[in-house]
């Protein structure tokens, strides 16, 4: 039989939000690239909350913009909602969150895909790999054809050996009742790699006709809306938004699941698969915060031209009867009627530790991983890691040196090194914890943080990386100015301070040094400052923040100092633990086996102490004087 | 790392009545096994672990030492390591003979402090630990030695780890309230965190006075004796150096013109800042005039004020006053023996510090004076046992920095900062206390590691 016979620089296997960034990524850089998908229908599919960004995840999607990826600009074209959350916080806690209207998601994404020159998209199953040597030669297709290739990135989302189930109904398939992939599975552990059950669940899909809003309050979106790409002009997107509810499950909810947990799939043992801690089911919540009389509810639209709306934080898998009965106590909800059921979703993944930094499996050379496959959740940091799989997968195909942003660097370094690094048994979220240096970490410096290496790898425009430039410029020119212009105690001055409730000067003082009040701004000090020249809005808020947060910035400069140094004691890949004979036997285990490129690294890996680190850096600190 | 075998005298060089040579290392058994000659005939290499044995080291036959030897079988050894330890009978030159005798039969001799990098490279010790064993071999005096022996039990150890739980805690709620801020409130936290925070700087602060007191013990109390011209300088000096106390080492200090004498007073040691000059002339106030006097002054850990009591207080008293304020002070009132014109409580009231009657003439008073002394350097002695003091500069420096980090959180909780911006400082406080036990990384650990235990290339 005749079977065809193709061959591609890059192949990338799963259309969701990792594949999509992965495959433009590799086709932008120049790679002939195949894009394999079980339905092109379902391309960048948002199967659970439907929208994009929120608190940490804002900054991933912020942050693969200014690498030159599409997320954000989607999301720009295609929102029905927007706002700025926690803003009573400080700057770095801030996080932009949008409704999307899914289905537009979607076909947006696809139209992108679709008029990038050199991706191929293709709708079929991936069913095996072609290694040989340790090396990716390809991957075959359930019709039985040969996609030869130098690289594959694999973005399986939650497809592998996918099974939905709520209450006793379980059925083998993907989200959305789409089709699971059953096969790969068995040719990923014949190559010996190690995989985990992960679970993960959505909540149910209800009749906007049948909810009574009036028992809700009504969450609108941010009146001046700002953009998620640094690309997007943020005038050409204000527009009319739709909004959100908040309604609160209350005590009888609650006892309706306690008396049924013994019909949650999850709390009889039928799910086997590890759920997120963080991203809780409506159950777990019950059993973790007893002590809590209600919790929220958010009623969030799927989109402008459908009545089916989202109830956020009321994920389950409980079985149909009982989240009828449930919802039916809620304010607003007394009459509502299901358009989806609420599931859990249990699915294959992989042991993330088997990777390098570059998202490479340390064992396949060019073999690349990305997305919920690597044991994560969410859209945002599925495209996170999609663009890095991308961009690596690209650089080793073209011969060139492979990007890793270190924790200091990105959000998106500090997902890739936990996932990489540490022991990860539920799927991974990225929280604002997560971040040691998150006021550096921002997500509205993202751009000059980021733009640099996203033009130098070449997927930012020139326009847009001497856009950045001159805003850097902007930024410290005027920040030198202000700390140079001094204001007098006079009378004019008196009266703008008093205006906004500050205290009187004694003494003149620099502009700065009243920014940094914090019931004054730059803006608050235009009367007082005729010689500025008019800045952008964005350029004014980096100024206000580096002046305001200034002294806590340099502290947390300075802990990046000594990060790096540890980062930047690397250790050679073929280095012999076994040589280093004081080190204890748990840590040459682990060591061994995660293989880490820095010190900093193995610091960080579970099961290594701060002693057996003191060893390992007297070892090579002996290594290097013997050298020497 | 090499495993070669290392051997060293353990106990000081002295003619005391015992003295301990260790030997550590893969082939310390069959080092034993080649110069022991036991009661049984069963050789060492084979005896349990953490047994004693009687018998005698012999060279060609001839018998050096009767001895008791301890085998001690890794890992449960201090090193981690094979370890024996001969029980000679004290002596240098028995010692030294059965060193000699354990290096030619295939041991190499320590380096100073190689026992506790052993220890601290296998992880048997942490690094305060293995700073108090270096004190410890370096310590002079009694006080400094029961510190060092507090920290070997990893008392200070103890006390950072629980301070650095308590620190982690709150970093860990203020985080998870702002990843979950459905369940998890900061309503009202600020205050609670300022209570938090005011008892970490107290117990910080203490922590770094009980450090200036170590280093201070360990170092001996820079003691500067001030007066007017002919108030009994030179005598409270002679007498401290005359019969009760011995001049124990002469010293030049760092600067040419002063000289520094080394008093044991009881169980401390009092560095004498310009004794000799003291000596020299009594006036010292007139001959180097108020400046110089000042500059030792604000050097000075102790000054011992004198005064006399048969003359009236006047200007030249109250000048010195304005410059020794705010150091530990002791203000002796000599010549009580003559005829009284100033009385002790009006000086006292009057100076605000404690005041000891004395007369050098008729040796009265000095038991007072060591009693004081003691007082106000040993003050946070509850007793011996816990006895707890930071000595070294790594671990003073350390806790400053943790100290400062703690009061800018109190700051940033007083200037209504918002919580997220709270954890940048607990954060540093947190890993400055864990760079104080080794339980943090530094970069500069390996630098300190291989300036403290000599390792070199």
């Amino acid at each position: 039989m005749t079977k065809v016979r193709e061959e591609y620089d890059i192949v990338v296997v799963g259309a969701g939000h990792a594949g999509c960034e992965a495959a433009l990524a590799c086709a932008r850089l120049g790679c002939e690239t195949i894009l394999f998908t079980i339905s092109i229908d379902s391309i960048a599919m948002m199967p659970c909350n439907p929208n994009i960004g929120g608190s940490s995840k804002g900054h991933l999607v912020r942050e693969v913009d200014a690498l030159g990826g599409e997320m954000g600009k989607n999301i720009d074209k295609t929102f029905i909602q927007s706002k700025m959350l926690n803003e009573s916080k400080g700057p770095a806690v801030h996080s932009l969150r949008a409704q999307a209207d899914k289905q537009e998601y979607s076909k947006q994404m696809r139209i992108t895909l679709e008029n990038t020159d050199g991706l191929t998209i293709r709708q079929a199953e991936v069913t095996e790999l072609l290694v040989e040597e340790g090396k990716i030669l390809g991957c075959k297709t359930d019709s039985g054809a040969i996609y030869s290739c130098q690289a594959v990135i694999l973005c399986t989302g939650t497809y592998l050996k996918a099974r939905c189930i709520y209450g006793d109904v379980s059925r083998d398939t993907g989200p959305n009742g789409l089709q699971a992939a059953n096969y790969l599975t068995d040719s990923l552990r014949k190559l010996g790699i190690e995989l985990y059950r992960f679970k993960t669940g959505t909540p149910a899909r209800v009749d906007k006709r049948s909810i009574d809003f009036s028992k809700m309050e009504e969450q609108k979106g941010d009146p001046k809306i700002v953009p998620f790409s640094f690309s997007t002009d943020p005038e050409s997107i204000q527009k009319e938004q739709v909004s959100c509810w908040l309604t609160y499950t209350n005590e009888e909810t609650h006892q309706i699941i306690r008396d049924n947990l013994d019909r949650s799939p999850l709390f009889s043992g039928v799910i086997e698969g590890t759920g997120p801690r963080y991203c809780p089911s409506i159950e777990d919540k019950v059993v973790k915060f007893a002590d809590k009389n209600r919790h929220h509810v958010f009623i969030e639209p799927e989109g402008l031209y459908t009545n089916e709306m989202y109830l956020g934080g009321l994920s389950s898998s409980l079985p149909e009867d009982v989240q009828y009965a449930m919802y039916h106590t809620v304010a607003g909800l007394e009459k509502v009627k299901i358009v989806r059921n609420a599931y859990a979703i249990e699915y294959d993944c992989i042991n993330s530790r088997q990777l390098k930094p570059t998202l490479e499996l340390k064992e396949i050379s060019g073999l690349f991983s990305c997305g919920q496959f690597n044991g994560s959740s969410g859209y945002e940091e599925a495209a996170a890691q999609g663009i890095i799989a991308g961009i690596n997968a690209a650089c080793k195909v073209l011969g060139r040196e492979p990007l890793i942003l270190d924790r200091s660097q990105a959000y998106i370094g500090v997902l890739i090194d936990d996932l990489v690094t540490k022991e990860n048994h539920e799927p991974y979220r990225m929280m604002t914890s997560r971040a040691e240096y998150r006021l550096l970490l921002r997500q509205d410096n993202a751009d000059l943080r980021l733009s640099e290496i996203g033009y130098k790898i070449g997927l930012v425009d020139k326009a847009i990386y001497q856009k950045v430039c001159q805003k850097k410029k902007d930024i410290e020119s005027e920040i030198c100015r202000l700390e140079q212009i001094q204001v007098g105690a006079n009378n004019k001055v008196k009266e703008i301070l008093e205006e906004y409730g500050s205290t009187p000067l004694k003494t003149a003082v620099s502009l700065a040094e009243l920014i940094r009040r914090p019931e004054l701004s730059y803006e608050k000090l235009e009367k007082l400052d005729p010689d500025r020249l008019p800045l952008p809005a964005d350029t004014i808020e980096q100024i206000n923040i580096n002046i305001k947060y200034d002294g806590y910035i340099k502290r947390q400069i300075k802990q990046v100092e000594q990060f790096k140094k540890l980062e930047k004691k690397r250790i050679e890949e073929d280095f012999n633990y076994d040589a280093v004979e004081s080190l204890r036997n748990e840590a040459r285990q682990k060591l061994k086996m995660y293989r880490p490129i820095s010190i900093g690294q193995a610091s960080r890996i579970a099961g290594v102490t701060p002693a057996d680190i003191s060893v390992l850096l007297i070892y090579m600190e002996q290594m290097r004087r013997k050298k020497e | 790392m090499k495993t070669d075998t290392i051997a060293a005298i353990a106990t000081a060089l002295t003619n005391a009545g015992i003295g301990i040579i260790r030997i550590s290392g893969p082939e310390a058994f069959s080092v034993i096994d080649r110069i022991f000659r036991g009661k049984k005939e069963k050789p060492l290499s084979l005896a349990k672990s953490h047994t004693v044995h009687y018998g005698w080291i012999e060279e060609n036959g001839k018998t050096i030492d009767e001895v008791m030897v301890l085998v001690l079988r890794a890992p449960h050894t201090y090193t981690r390591e094979n370890t024996i330890e001969i029980d000679c009978h004290g002596g240098v030159l028995v010692m030294k003979k059965i060193l000699d005798l354990v290096l030619k039969n295939g041991a190499r001799l320590a380096e100073p402090g190689e026992f506790t990098k052993l220890a601290f490279l296998s992880g048997r010790i942490d690094l305060t630990q293995a700073e108090a064993v270096m004190d410890f071999i370096q310590s002079e005096n009694e006080f400094a030695r029961k510190a060092s022996l507090n920290q070997l039990k990893g008392e200070i150890s103890e006390k950072v780890r629980n301070l650095r739980k308590q620190i982690l805690y709150e970093i860990a709620w203020i985080e998870s309230a702002l990843d979950d801020p459905e369940h998890i409130s900061l309503e009202g936290y600020e205050i609670h965190l300022s209570e938090a925070v005011d008892y970490w700087i107290a117990e910080l602060e203490h922590w770094l006075r009980t450090s200036e007191n170590g280093k201070i013990l360990k170092d001996g109390i820079k003691t500067v004796i001030l007066g007017k011209p002919n108030v009994g300088k030179s005598s409270l000096m002679n007498l401290l150096a005359g019969e009760e106390c011995a001049i124990v080492t002469e010293i030049a200090g760092t600067t040419r013109d002063i000289l520094t004498e080394h008093i044991k007073l009881g169980e401390i040691s009092l560095n004498m800042i310009d004794t000799a000059g003291i000596r020299d002339t009594d006036n010292i106030v007139e001959k180097i005039g108020i400046e110089k006097a000042r500059q030792y002054a604000k050097e000075a850990d102790l000054i011992l004020y004198i005064v006399d009591s048969s003359i009236p207080f006047d200007q030249s008293d109250e000048e010195i006053l304005t410059f020794i304020q705010d150091k530990r002070i002791i203000v002796v009132l000599n010549k009580t023996d003559l005829p009284v014109v100033l009385q002790k409580d009006l000086l006292e009231k009057k100076i605000g510090k404690k005041v000891i009657s004395f007369s050098a003439k008729q040796g009265f008073g000095l038991k007072e004076l060591q009693k004081e002394i003691e007082n106000l350097f040993l003050e946070d002695r509850t007793f011996e046992d816990h006895f707890t003091i930071i000595t070294n500069m790594r671990q003073k420096e350390a806790l400053s920095q943790a100290l400062e980090s703690i009061k800018m959180v109190k700051q940033s909780v007083e200037e209504g900062m918002s919580e997220d911006f709270y954890t940048i400082d607990l954060m540093n406080g947190y890993e400055q206390l864990g760079f104080l036990i080794g339980e943090s990384l530094g970069e500069d650990l390996v630098n300190e590691i291989f300036s403290k235990f000599c390792m070199g290339k």
